[in-house]
């Protein structure tokens, strides 16, 4: 099944999804690091979809580019941040101790990944419309889980609401 | 491809961790944790070619997570900015309401 396509395609995806988050790393403006993201999501969307998780790369851009990131510049721009706000001032101790701190992060991930046998003879096969065992293993053996999700919604919208209110609630004191 | 794959999920980790070191701006540290939640997801979705469907399972759950958490963070945030006009979290050095 991994064709000579099927590797460049996912090549091709993954640098996608790495350049653009290097990319939204390194955006001063707001918006413009939310629409890299937006980018990354997708090319994820499409690694899930080429790993055999159809389901989630369709979720994947229904939640995530769709809702969670709209939300993200719809904040962004009630905020009205321009780039007058990105006040960063860069400095290069703090960005090369976080490029160490994260490089050798990667470093050490990449051993993991490495040092780990992975019986690649053993996958499972790929089936395109698969939704079925994932609604058995969501509702069956997750079922307290699921429920706890729905519960966890719920008090993050009550949350959500309380904390964005003006007035009192929110803790308006300061000129 | 699921070892390639799980290398890329650590990269994307790591450009998360070293966003959330260095940006000051609020909201794209936010974005940031969003990343690495999503590079966590690569790799439960690569792994489950290996370990049957549960790994996805946990990606619908990780999803939920990070959607009640980018609701609550953000109204934060909002809350924050009220107080002291700016998301920038080197002039936000105080928690008292």
């Amino acid at each position: 099944m991994m064709g000579l396509s099927y590797t460049i395609l996912f090549w091709l995806f993954s640098a996608l999804a790495v350049g653009a988050a290097l990319a939204m790393v390194t955006r001063r403006n707001a918006v413009t690091a939310a629409l890299w993201l937006v980018n990354v999501m997708f090319a994820l969307a499409a690694l899930y979809v080429m790993l055999g998780a159809h389901f989630l790369g369709a979720t994947q851009v229904l939640v995530y580019a769709g809702a969670i990131m709209v939300v993200f510049v719809f904040v962004v721009m009630l905020l009205n941040l321009g780039d007058t706000d990105a006040t960063e001032r860069g400095s290069t101790k703090i960005a090369v101790a976080a490029s160490a701190i994260s490089g050798a992060l990667a470093a050490e991930l990449s051993y993991v990944v490495r040092a780990q046998s992975l019986p690649t003879n053993a996958l499972q096969p790929i089936d395109a419309d698969a939704l079925a065992p994932i609604a058995n293993a969501l509702f069956t053996e997750n079922l307290v889980a699921f429920e706890v999700t729905s519960l966890l919604l719920l008090v993050a919208v009550v949350g959500a609401v309380v904390l964005a209110k003006r007035g009192k609630a929110a803790g308006e004191v300061r000129p | 491809m699921i070892r390639e794959a799980m290398f890329v999920s650590a990269l994307l980790f790591s450009i998360g961790v070293l966003g959330v070191l260095t940006r000051r701006n609020a909201l794209i540290l936010f974005m940031c944790v969003e990343l690495m939640l999503n590079a966590v997801n690569l790799s439960f979705v690569a792994l489950s070619r290996l370990h049957g469907v549960s790994g996805q399972v946990f990606v619908l759950f990780v999803m939920t997570v990070a959607a009640a958490e980018a609701a609550v963070g953000l109204a934060i945030v909002i809350s924050v900015f009220r107080h002291y006009r700016t998301v920038d979290l080197g002039r936000i050095r105080q928690l008292r309401g």
